[in-house]
């Protein structure tokens, strides 16, 4: 029997190996060497917060693994012989495979920041992460203030978790307004006052210059290296972004770059051996998205059609319409199509923005300045239906019919106050102003 | 499960524990308990009306100035910060007193009433039960019962913790008028009404104690021969009443649960409902999310039906004649209707919804196969026996079993310990009746929003009947279950906007296609390929 090794127990791997199992009887077999059984990591925050235990965060129950036959091995791997079909393990032993997949995620980025590797300076991406935060911050006795470094999501949802435990926190942001590589002006600039609003010593156009020790090698204070300002501390978060994390691949024959390199079919150059999820990057990006896309839910696409491809059908990694969502502390975000912050944004882009007057509620819509194509939207306090937007741009929608429209896609639990009405006028009158 | 995660500090998490104010909130209300536990430690209060309006708002304003304290400070949005780690919401050592303190209650307060200070046989009450004689007399004009006091301190924890409710969810306004709904029929159907009508009440005029929303299975004794005999002796109102007893089962609520889902009376009305939306909202996390839950949940409430509905047919069939021509309604006329309802009910189900049961309708079969029978055998052997239990006995021990320790004892004395919704999950006969109507012939589902779900879990995690919404919404599949009481926690909690409970047409109520959008057409064609 085939036998499928997978290393990385997160959703890629996880899906790939349920869709092998629902397309065939081969044998599979998922290595980690993070937890014996797999847990949602976008959940990861709850826990600390105390909202879910990690028991909560398994979407399947322990006994599902076996009643599906596949296999779950603890281990971490040291080493790919591609030459031999083989892996070896931390352990000792050796393991080998008819065709193996990686699927290892990402680990946060270090830019090489004196200091970086001192007790209490941490990432947020993996259980022991977490683990390692529980000991550094149980309490704001403990951790009497926490500085965060880098501007993103994991960086916003770290300041909410210590937040929670009224952990003071600064978070040190290099852009000079929060993920405004991202987000439009407007909407970047509103997450900016939220932040602010939840007690977070937000400073913007900052970044890290040092992280200074005590005498027991443990986080003493950071400096800021625009203002030279010294801030004590006894937890510094790391969360510039994630890298995939691949260096025990790095001396097999396994090309790679910024991640495995893999072609649209998830294929690396060696055969048989294929990389999915956040790890994997395309030798040439598929439309407007990035070669590495560290996103819960292409890690699950790239899943399902690698289980094709191994279940003998082979089969293109083909992603739809770009889609996401996440949560700045309490106000919801989702996107659907593309909508360009400054950073990339194409000429032809052009926004309508619409923010409401109690600055938890906005909307930006790109549209083609020329063909008035609708291009994407960005919602951030309003619920919008998936299913909607992704037929709109199927059907390469005008502008004008979507905000007609937005009633259809609104996705907000009943009886919630309504926007559609209000963001058309404003709609209506900025273009006769234009 | 306290804490989950050990911490490798010797501190614990202290960001969780009450802050100065919480404390005082929480010696007020303790203190206006304790006159009530003094009470019914006899201690005779001179002044019972004020002694009973001091201890009534200091428990009232306790859970004010606490909830005050805990959410008014805070941005509005989901906030369950802690839960895990508060030791009564995570079945630490509060919550175990908590749960045996009022698993205790419960027990004296069904079967030894004397202790709290009943009277019995005329004799006036003492204890407890003395102190709230002024207040029985304001409303109904007679001394107080054990089941005044309890209903008071129901309708007051429905309506302060309700309060509590509606500060914590004040962002989701679905949330905040369905609790200002069970508020409201909780004061004026449940509590305040009946007392006014007990007043109309003379010695030519008799209502039995009436809640109005409390429909039939749920109130199992509604068809009692006293009940049924009262409300006849009482002319037209009593008449009215009657009808629309029966009118509610077979009328208003088919069209409300096909229009609505069965969480117009779940979550909207129910009195058990509504002190589990309340007072069981810190409780709700503790549902069992098993797979072994979810069977015995079906297996127990499903018989549960079964036993109530023969036994409300037996008890019926006990007090009715024989001789057709005194009154219309004979034994052997009211076993008939029963058995051709139940077949008729049972054929329609099996021609027309075949295809959506499979388990179900085997256990469903075998219910209604059950009491058909059991009909038959009751009137050959042509008396007030069944199988030889008199449905007296089989009425007995329906209200212990049933009615007492499951729904009272058990249902909400355990909150802290198996999650507020014990009960409605598996002991409500009135729950599995909705269920089956919201199953089957609803416009009622919750949706999934295409691809965006991350299995974070909250959903599962929050749901208190114990359905693993996140199976669902992982697959983008629409859930349509019996069990949902469509509170709408679960789309509360999303952090991504993936659910919402929605009234839609029939139709594409039940997909059994799995729609995950962001992929390409032709995987999703082949992946749903079944």
């Amino acid at each position: 029997m085939e036998h499928i090794v997978i290393i990385g127990n997160g959703i890629s791997g996880v899906t790939l190996a349920r869709h092998i199992r629902k397309g065939s009887d081969k044998k599979i077999t998922i290595i980690s060497s993070e937890t014996d059984h797999f847990f949602s990591r976008t959940a990861l925050m709850y826990i600390y917060m105390g909202h879910m235990t990690y028991e909560h965060t398994k979407p399947y129950e322990d006994w599902f693994w076996k009643k599906n036959r596949i296999e779950l091995l603890k281990a971490h791997v040291t080493k790919i012989d591609t030459s031999n079909n083989s892996l070896k393990l931390d352990h000792g032993g050796n393991l080998s495979y008819d065709k193996l997949v990686i699927a290892t995620g990402s680990s946060p980025n270090h830019y090489g920041w004196p200091g970086q590797d001192l007790d209490g300076v941490q990432g947020l991406y993996s259980k022991q992460d977490l683990d390692t935060l529980e000991a550094n911050a149980p309490n704001n006795t403990v951790c009497k203030r926490a500085v965060i470094v880098g501007g993103g999501l994991i960086g916003i949802e770290l300041a909410e978790m210590l937040n929670s435990r009224n952990i003071p926190v600064t978070f040190l942001v290099r852009e000079s307004s929060f993920w405004n590589g991202v987000l439009p002006e407007g909407e970047s600039q509103m997450i900016n006052r939220h932040i602010k609003s939840h007690h977070i010593d937000l400073r913007l156009s900052s970044s890290l210059k040092e992280i200074k020790s005590d005498e027991n090698g443990k986080v003493k204070s950071i400096i800021i290296e625009e203002t030279g300002e010294e801030i004590a501390c006894d937890l510094v978060g790391l969360t510039a972004g994630v890298s995939p994390n691949i260096n025990f691949i790095k001396d097999s024959n396994i090309s790679t770059k910024k991640g495995v390199l893999v072609n649209r079919y998830l294929e690396t150059n060696v055969p048989n051996v294929y990389a999915i999820g956040d790890c994997a990057e395309q030798h040439e990006a598929i439309g407007q998205r990035r070669p590495v896309e560290a996103v819960w839910y292409t890690g699950r696409m790239m899943g399902e059609t690698l289980a094709q491809t191994i279940c003998g059908n082979r089969m293109a990694y083909n992603p739809g319409h770009w889609f996401n969502s996440a949560k700045f502390l309490d106000i919801e975000y989702q996107t659907y199509g593309w909508v360009f912050g400054k950073k990339g944004r194409p000429d032809y882009e052009a926004h309508f923005h619409w923010k409401h007057e109690d600055d938890t509620r906005c909307i930006t819509v790109a549209y083609h300045k020329d063909s008035h194509e609708f291009l994407g939207i960005n919602t951030f306090g309003i619920r919008m239906r998936h299913e909607v937007f992704d037929q709109w741009l199927t059907e390469k929608r005008e502008v004008d019919y979507v905000m007609q429209h937005l009633k259809t896609a609104n996705f907000d639990p009943e009886f919630y106050s309504r926007y559609e009405h209000t963001i058309l006028s404003a709609y209506t009158k900025q273009l006769q102003n234009v | 499960m306290n804490p989950p995660n050990p911490s490798m500090s010797l501190t614990k998490p202290e960001a969780f524990d009450l802050s100065n104010k919480q404390k005082i909130a929480t010696a007020i209300g303790v203190i206006g308990l304790l006159i009530l536990v003094l009470a019914a430690f006899n201690i005779n209060f001179p002044n019972r009306a004020v002694v009973l309006t001091v201890s009534l708002v200091m428990i009232s304003g306790g859970i004010i100035l606490f909830a005050n304290d805990l959410y008014l400070g805070k941005h509005a949005g989901i906030k369950n910060d802690g839960v895990m780690f508060k030791s009564i919401s995570s079945r630490g050592l509060w919550a175990w007193v908590t749960g045996i303190a009022l698993t205790s209650f419960y027990l004296i307060l069904y079967f030894k009433a004397a202790w709290l200070g009943l009277g019995t046989d005329g004799a006036a009450n003492t204890g407890v039960i003395a102190l709230f004689d002024p207040l029985s007399y304001l409303l109904n004009g007679g001394q107080a019962s054990q089941w005044f006091v309890y209903g008071t301190l129901y309708t007051i924890a429905i309506l302060f913790l309700g309060y509590k409710f509606l500060l914590k969810y004040r962002h989701n306004r679905y949330e905040r008028l369905r609790t200002f709904s069970v508020m409201f029929f909780q004061l004026a159907f449940a509590f305040l009404i009946p007392e006014f009508m007990a007043r109309l009440n003379s010695e030519s005029f008799s209502l039995p104690y009436y809640d109005l929303k409390n429909i039939w299975p749920l109130n199992y004794y509604n068809f009692e021969q006293y009940r049924v005999n009262s409300m006849i002796e009482a002319g037209d109102i009593g008449l009215a009443l009657l009808l629309f007893g029966v009118a509610s089962i077979f009328i208003i609520t088919p069209i409300l649960t096909y229009k609505y889902g069965k969480r117009w009376y779940c979550s909207w009305v129910c009195g058990c409902g509504g002190l589990a939306e309340t007072a069981g909202d810190s409780f709700r996390h503790l549902s069992n999310k098993k797979q072994y839950a979810w069977n015995i949940e079906r297996w127990v409430v499903h018989s549960v039906v079964v036993f109530v509905t023969l036994m409300t047919t037996a008890v019926i069939y006990s007090y009715l004649g024989e001789d057709s021509s005194k009154y219309w309604l004979t034994k052997s006329t009211f076993l008939i209707g029963v058995a051709s309802l139940l077949t008729l009910v049972f054929a329609l189900v099996m021609i027309f919804k075949r295809q959506q049961l499979a388990k179900d309708a085997k256990y469903g079969a075998i219910g209604y196969f059950v009491i058909v029978m059991a009909l038959i055998g009751l009137h050959y052997t042509n008396g007030a026996n069944l199988f030889l239990i008199k449905a007296e006995t089989l009425r007995t021990s329906y209200g212990f079993l049933i009615g007492s320790i499951f729904s009272g004892v058990i249902g909400t004395g355990f909150y802290p310990i198996f999650g507020n919704r014990v009960w409605c999950r598996f002991g409500c006969p009135m729950a599995a009746i909705l269920g089956f109507q919201q199953r089957l012939f609803s416009k009622f589902r919750i949706t999934t929003n295409g691809g965006q779900c991350i299995s974070c879990g909250n959903c599962s995690t929050y749901c208190e009947m114990g359905i693993d919404v996140r199976a669902y919404a992982q697959k983008g599949e629409n859930i349509v279950r019996s069990s949902c009481v469509g509170c709408g926690i679960c789309s509360a909690v999303c952090p991504r906007g993936v659910l919402k409970l929605e009234n839609d047409h029939m139709k594409g109520r039940i997909n059994s296609n799995d729609i995950l959008l962001g992929n390409d057409v032709d995987l999703m064609a082949l992946i749903n390929e079944k």
